[in-house]
């Protein structure tokens, strides 16, 4: 049987890599990608890269100044903290922590919210009024007083940590999904599956999520920024990571006692902090745009 | 007709009820409902084509999706087949599905753009447990796509990679591949190009020989209906207003509303003395229909009687039945327009 009409235009890009296009040509997104990049790569090889041992204290050369200013030395480039620890190699020991609890709350909370967001959209009726009223309760109160507030509870610890920042965190995917599950349930190829027999769960998991998934990415590369900020709050607060561990918040509350003779000490680490969080941002502004342009002004 | 048709719809009404915002509760509002399918009764015998035809927003695609159960009918009964579809748990209303089918009027929005073909049309395999192994279901659905004029080949390839026609024929293979018995084709052509429309109605009148298949074929465009349908039934505000075999409905409508839809047909070559009868004004909103006879405030025949009391169905030819309380005089109307 050949009563084809002629063949369609094959579109050989995939959607995907026209979005990997856009936001490639977006230099200032691009770059700041590869900063992040730069960092991840910093984390991972930390024990390569840093010169010095990050917990090895040495009292001779506490509040060493960086190595440009009168008294430094290249043994400490970034000088050293109070109790004469490499500042340079903390930071690069520190990216570790930062890294490593924003990725893992936003799987948890991206996972939590997806699962979430999918059952209260999809499913509508008391599973929407409880899950929406609960995502209301918690967006009711200030984030960090909230993580604050867990963290006495359940006292120190990595775990804790990722477990006192997804619990509020999960709720921003939720919303997300949730909003794009509404629309997408109402279309033909949802009701196509449904007439032939589909169940709830197929539906939810492969006919709708694959079709809202660049929004959450996108939301999940923003959010992930505004969890390293957090995390370093809730370690300068000294509920965080504990010492002797390397956190950038902790390294800036170290040096706070210091700030008007050692600037250093806590000037470096706030610096790491603003350079990756800002740079998660703009590339995930560029992802955005790329991959989600409705949401662009 | 047979006595025993495959599918016997009776008194079927899908009521929607919008629940007011907050502010209008506190200020007393009460729920509005739409009845977008009122009280229909209707009978499909098994190898018959049944169109469904009415102007927009007239409640036949809600009828379709009422009797699949795609939208829960608020009341009646559903029989496919003996079963009353409307009392079947959901296990037993998923197995139901496999041999009722639809054809959906959007070939973009019906399939989904992150799916494969072969996922696509392969999905009712899947779910119904009717393919062993993987490469049995590409077999099979690679089977299928030939029997719809698409190549095996295109097997991996994702609906933005066809035109609409061909998504159309994907679309229409996904709904047969389970074997089904009934399909309600829901105006599987309107979105399509003409030259096309007549390449999908062959190839829907080829599978139907081919399956042995029943059609509800809902479709606002008379030539598709006239020509496809062994029976046809007319729809006004949620209700059948005339329905019989279609040579004595297309030829001999009986329901002025039939006839304005018959002399809205246009003319090759017009003889220019053909009247036509015209409505005036729109389709009355169904949160609000007019009482007595629906159609009364655009019917050029109506009367007091319409206005107050509803027409019941009669039976004015060998199968052919109207709800008109004008059924004497109206004969007239179309006799006075085609001479």
């Amino acid at each position: 049987m050949s009563i084809l009409e002629p063949t369609a235009p094959v579109e050989a890009e995939s959607l995907f890599r026209r979005n990997m296009a856009a936001f490639m040509e977006n230099r200032l997104a691009f770059g700041s990608a590869i900063v992040v990049v730069l960092f991840v790569l910093m984390a991972v090889f930390a024990p390569w890269i840093a010169p010095n041992d990050p917990y090895a204290t040495n009292l001779f050369f506490r509040l060493q100044p960086p190595v440009w200013m009168e008294g430094g030395d290249w043994a400490y480039p970034l000088g050293a903290d109070s109790l004469g620890r490499c500042i340079l190699s903390r930071i690069i020991y520190g990216a570790r922590i930062s890294i490593f609890i924003g990725a893992a709350v936003i799987i948890v909370a991206t996972s939590i919210g997806i699962l979430a967001g999918l059952a209260a959209g999809y499913l509508r009726g008391w599973v929407d009024v409880v899950i929406s009223r609960l995502v209301d309760i918690l967006l009711g109160f200030p984030y960090l007083i909230f993580a604050i507030g867990l963290m006495a509870m359940m006292g120190p610890g990595l775990g804790n940590i990722i477990l006192a920042l997804a619990y509020k965190e999960w709720v921003i995917p939720c919303r997300v999904v949730r909003g794009e599950t509404l629309a997408t349930r109402e279309l033909e190829y949802v009701e196509a599956a449904r007439a032939l027999g589909a169940s709830g769960r197929h539906i939810m998991l492969r006919e709708i999520l694959p079709n809202i998934l660049s929004p959450v990415i996108v939301v999940a590369t923003i959010r992930m920024a505004h969890v390293i900020i957090l995390e370093a709050s809730l370690s300068f607060l000294g509920l965080g990571v504990q010492p002797p561990t390397a956190s950038w918040g902790a390294m800036v509350a170290d040096g706070r006692a210091f700030i008007l003779v050692s600037w250093w000490v806590s000037t470096f680490p706030g610096l790491a902090i603003l350079l990756l969080v800002l740079a998660i941002n703009v590339a995930s502004q560029g992802l955005r745009d790329a991959f989600d342009p409705r949401f662009t002004e | 007709m047979t006595s025993d048709p495959l599918l016997k719809v009776s008194n079927l009404t899908k009521t929607y009820t919008g629940s007011p915002s907050v502010i209008g509760r506190l200020l007393g509002r009460k729920p509005v409902n739409v009845r977008a399918v009122s009280d229909v009764s209707l009978t499909v015998a098994r190898g018959e084509i049944l169109g469904l035809i009415g102007e927009s927003g007239c409640g036949k695609s809600t009828l379709g999706r009422a009797i699949l159960r795609l939208h829960e009918p608020s009341s009646g009964r559903v029989e496919f087949a003996g079963t009353d579809v409307t009392a079947l748990s959901a296990p037993d209303m998923k197995a139901m599905r496999r041999r009722m089918q639809i054809i959906f009027q959007d070939p973009y929005a019906s399939l989904n753009p992150r799916r494969t073909v072969s996922d696509i049309v392969g999905l009712p395999l899947q779910l119904h447990g009717l393919a062993q192994s993987r490469s049995e279901l590409r077999d099979k659905v690679a089977m299928m796509l030939e029997k719809v004029g698409l190549k095996a080949g295109q097997l991996d390839r994702y609906p933005h990679q066809f035109s609409g026609g061909q998504r159309q024929r994907i679309g229409i293979a996904r709904a047969l591949i389970s074997n089904p018995e009934f399909v309600v084709c829901d105006e599987p052509v309107s979105a399509l190009d003409v030259s096309i429309q007549a390449q999908i109605i062959q190839l829907l009148q080829d599978l139907k020989r081919e399956f042995q298949l029943t059609y509800l074929f809902i479709s606002h465009d008379i030539s598709v209906i006239g020509y496809l349908s062994d029976r046809v039934a007319v729809m006004y505000l949620g209700e059948i207003v005339e329905m019989g075999p279609v040579d004595s409905v297309l030829s001999r409508p009986r329901h002025p509303y039939t006839q304005s839809l018959m002399s809205a047909v246009p003319e090759i070559e017009p003889s220019g003395k053909a009247q036509r009868v015209r409505l005036t004004g729109d389709l009355p909103s169904p949160l609000n229909p007019p009482a007595g006879c629906k159609f009364h405030t655009r019917c050029p025949l109506a009367t007091d009687i319409c206005r107050v009391r509803k027409p019941v169905t009669e039976t004015v030819a060998q199968g052919h039945t109207a709800a008109c309380h004008r059924l004497d005089e109206n004969l007239s109307l179309l006799e006075g327009a085609s001479a």
